[in-house]
């Protein structure tokens, strides 16, 4: 589908209760749209709200309160399964800290979402193949994680979330645990993935460096959009 | 999602724990194998119960003089124990059977002719007790039993040399003996027995008597009583009804007879016609009837005791195949809080909580199915060492092997069923944040 708005959000609150009279407000009143196709950072310092702002749009948490479409689908009316099917299907997560599983090989790891979705086996293991080969991992899938360096693991973190071809591509600091030059890699392929697959993507990051390469640059503090700009180049 | 990868994924995770797996599976294959091995040895000891009494004639029915059990005897017989020698009552009551009271050879051989399509013989005997046969210092053990010509036949005596008893040697009461293969070997060794005179010594007694058979003696597998040596062992001597009347001066007619059917007759039906059969002739006589019965339903009966004897020991081993199943709910607990991460990240790909469930009950259901195959070896191994220590032959069943498969998945399911769920309804965000 290709709508106007991959991500269209009203007034999104999100509070955790810890303990009863504990409320803690971690977004507040976020409004934001980020178009089909289109390649936006989130910036803010540790604590602002990020990654709790990240796990709405990619619909592994519900916020407290405000309404959210995510490629037209409205996700307040979603129960679980629904969620984990739009998971499936139109998300894919890259994280900090890779979140390969463990005691298992990249080219499974890459197959899971496949499998999950019901892809048949040699249709999977065809299309895992070959994203290993467009992140330079082919030379590597039969190795398990801890057999792979961070760079290593990353680039199979984004073969897998690229898996079911989804409609947006969600990174948390996806360079936050890598040197300059895998990190600098890393960010090559989501520019490649960007310009020549088209996908949407939302990147979190530390890096005032890497957030300037982005279309958008979106600022986040205490739960707060306070500042939207275009990216330097 | 498919069940090949939840098996290939079950089996890894096996794998990864080696040591917790083997002594997870520890449990499953105890309680498996004791609940087989005991129902090995329980029907392997039924089926050899069974099959000696068989042996015995169980196709057979009996027909014996007996007592009448009216209540009004019963209330005598009361009151008699109470008052040791007292009324003139108790005297009809422990009658002894007169000549009168036997069934003759008249009665059996009418009996006979009513019925020729449903009786195939009829065995007659009297015992004359144990003797011994003696020659120079050979010597062999006896017990003199006299026959007719059906006894061979619904006793299944196998004659390897000569020939059985037959009516010509009764009605003659000729001084022939049909003796067992152990008695030849000990009296004649290689020589040819049929046609030899033996001498019989009971008490004061001698008998001479001319040898016109051997049968095969059967040997026992279930041994009773104390050992005794070879040469010593007491086989059975027939002689013909006739001359063993003779010899111990006993009243003509029988207290009991055997009866085989012929094959395809409903025994039940038959029992019912023979009784009233005898109930007609013994209509008049106050304190005697006879009683006409087989020894299926006491064989019926003994089999189910047996049966639900060993069910019983069953169960009780089965009680450790509920604590196997509960150190596999424990592991399992374990192996979840350990693989929280891997679960939340599962979940972030777009795992439904369902495939998430399948996949931990998939490796529950293995380690059991792996316990039990264990345990069902062992099992049988168990029980076939126990049937030899207990002298019976082992039948180790399909069906309690099937059983034993089918419990071992069910276990399985529902002692992973609660770590599963566990899993499966944990929260993604959470799971992921576990550290
Ligand atoms: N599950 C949770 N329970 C309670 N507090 C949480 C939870 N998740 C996040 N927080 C809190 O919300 C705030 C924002 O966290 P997060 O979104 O992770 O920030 P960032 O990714 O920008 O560093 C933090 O103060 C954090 O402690
Ligand atoms: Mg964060």
């Amino acid at each position: 589908m290709n709508s106007e708005n991959m991500i269209l959000m009203q007034d999104i609150v999100k509070r955790f209760f810890i303990g009863c009279p504990n409320e803690l407000q971690v977004l507040d009143h976020i409004g934001l749209d980020v178009r089909a196709g289109e390649f936006v950072s989130i910036v803010g310092e540790s604590g602002s709200g990020k990654s709790t702002l990240m796990n709405i749009i990619g619909a592994l948490d519900r916020p407290t309160e405000g309404e959210y479409i995510l490629d037209g689908v409205d996700m307040g009316t979603l129960d679980d399964n629904k969620l984990s099917d739009i998971r499936n299907a139109k998300v894919g997560f890259v994280f900090q800290t890779f979140n390969l599983v463990p005691r298992t090989t990249a080219l499974k790891n890459v197959e899971l979402p496949m499998l999950y979705a019901g892809v048949s086996r040699t249709k999977r293991t065809a299309r895992a193949k070959e994203l290993l080969r467009l992140v330079g991992m082919e030379e590597r899938m039969t190795h398990m994680p801890n057999e792979l360096s961070g760079g290593q693991k990353q680039r199979v973190a984004i073969a897998r979330a690229m898996a079911n071809d989804p409609a947006i591509i969600l990174a948390d600091e996806p360079t936050g645990a890598l040197d300059s030059v895998t990190g600098r890699l890393v960010m090559d392929i989501f520019h490649s993935l960007h310009k020549e697959s088209g996908k949407t993507i939302v990147l979190i990051t530390h890096s005032q460096e890497l957030a300037e390469e982005t279309e958008r640059i979106i600022s986040l503090k205490d739960g707060r959009i306070t500042g939207v700009r275009k990216g330097s180049n | 999602m498919d069940m090949f990868e939840n098996l290939s994924l079950a089996i890894g995770s096996l794998k990864a724990n080696k040591m917790r797996t083997l002594l997870t599976l520890l449990g499953i294959v105890i309680g498996i194998a004791s609940v087989i091995g005991i129902m090995t040895v329980g029907s392997s000891m039924t089926d050899s119960i069974l099959g000696a009494i068989q042996g015995m004639g169980a196709g057979n029915i009996t027909a014996s003089v007996q007592q009448r059990s009216g209540e009004e005897d019963d209330g005598d017989f009361a009151a008699d124990a109470v008052l040791p020698g007292g009324r003139s009552e108790s005297i009809s009551v422990q009658a002894t059977p007169t000549i009168s009271d036997r069934v003759t050879d008249q009665m059996i051989s009418d009996f006979r002719e009513n019925f020729p399509d449903q009786i195939e013989n009829i065995s007659l005997s009297e015992s004359v007790g144990s003797g011994q046969v003696k020659d120079g210092r050979k010597y062999a053990n006896v017990s003199v039993t006299g026959t007719n010509s059906g006894y061979g036949a619904v006793n299944d005596i196998k004659i390897v040399n000569g020939r059985y008893i037959k009516d010509a040697d009764i009605s003659a009461s000729r001084n022939v003996a049909v003796v067992s293969d152990k008695f030849a070997k000990s009296i004649f060794g290689s020589q040819e027995p049929v046609g030899e005179q033996i001498k019989i010594y009971q008490g004061e007694q001698i008998y001479v008597y001319a040898v016109i058979g051997v049968y095969e003696s059967e040997t026992s597998n279930i041994v009773m009583g104390a050992p005794v040596a070879e040469k010593d062992i007491r086989t059975n001597l027939y002689i013909p009804v006739s001359a063993a009347k003779s010899w111990n001066g006993s009243e003509s007619g029988y207290m009991s007879f055997t009866i085989r059917t012929r094959v395809g007759v409903d025994t039940d039906a038959f029992l019912a016609q023979a009784q009233s059969y005898f109930d007609r002739y013994y209509a008049r006589n106050q304190n005697f009837e006879v009683s006409v019965s087989s020894m299926e339903s006491l064989m019926n009966a003994i089999g189910s005791i047996l049966d639900a004897l060993s069910l019983g020991l069953a169960m009780i081993a089965a009680i450790s195949l509920i604590v196997g199943g509960v150190g596999i709910m424990n592991i399992l607990l374990v192996s979840i809080t350990e693989r929280t991460k891997e679960i939340g990240i599962r979940k972030a790909l777009g795992a439904k909580n369902a495939a998430i469930r399948v996949q931990f009950i998939t490796e529950s259901i293995i380690i059991c199915l792996i316990g039990g195959v264990i345990g069902i070896v062992g099992g049988i191994g168990l029980g076939l060492i126990g049937s030899q220590i207990l002298g019976f032959q082992a039948h180790p069943s399909v069906f309690t092997i099937l059983l034993a498969l089918g419990v071992s998945m069910l276990i399985g399911i529902f002692f992973g069923y609660y770590p599963a769920n566990k899993a499966a309804r944990m929260d993604p965000i959470e799971a992921l944040r576990y550290e």
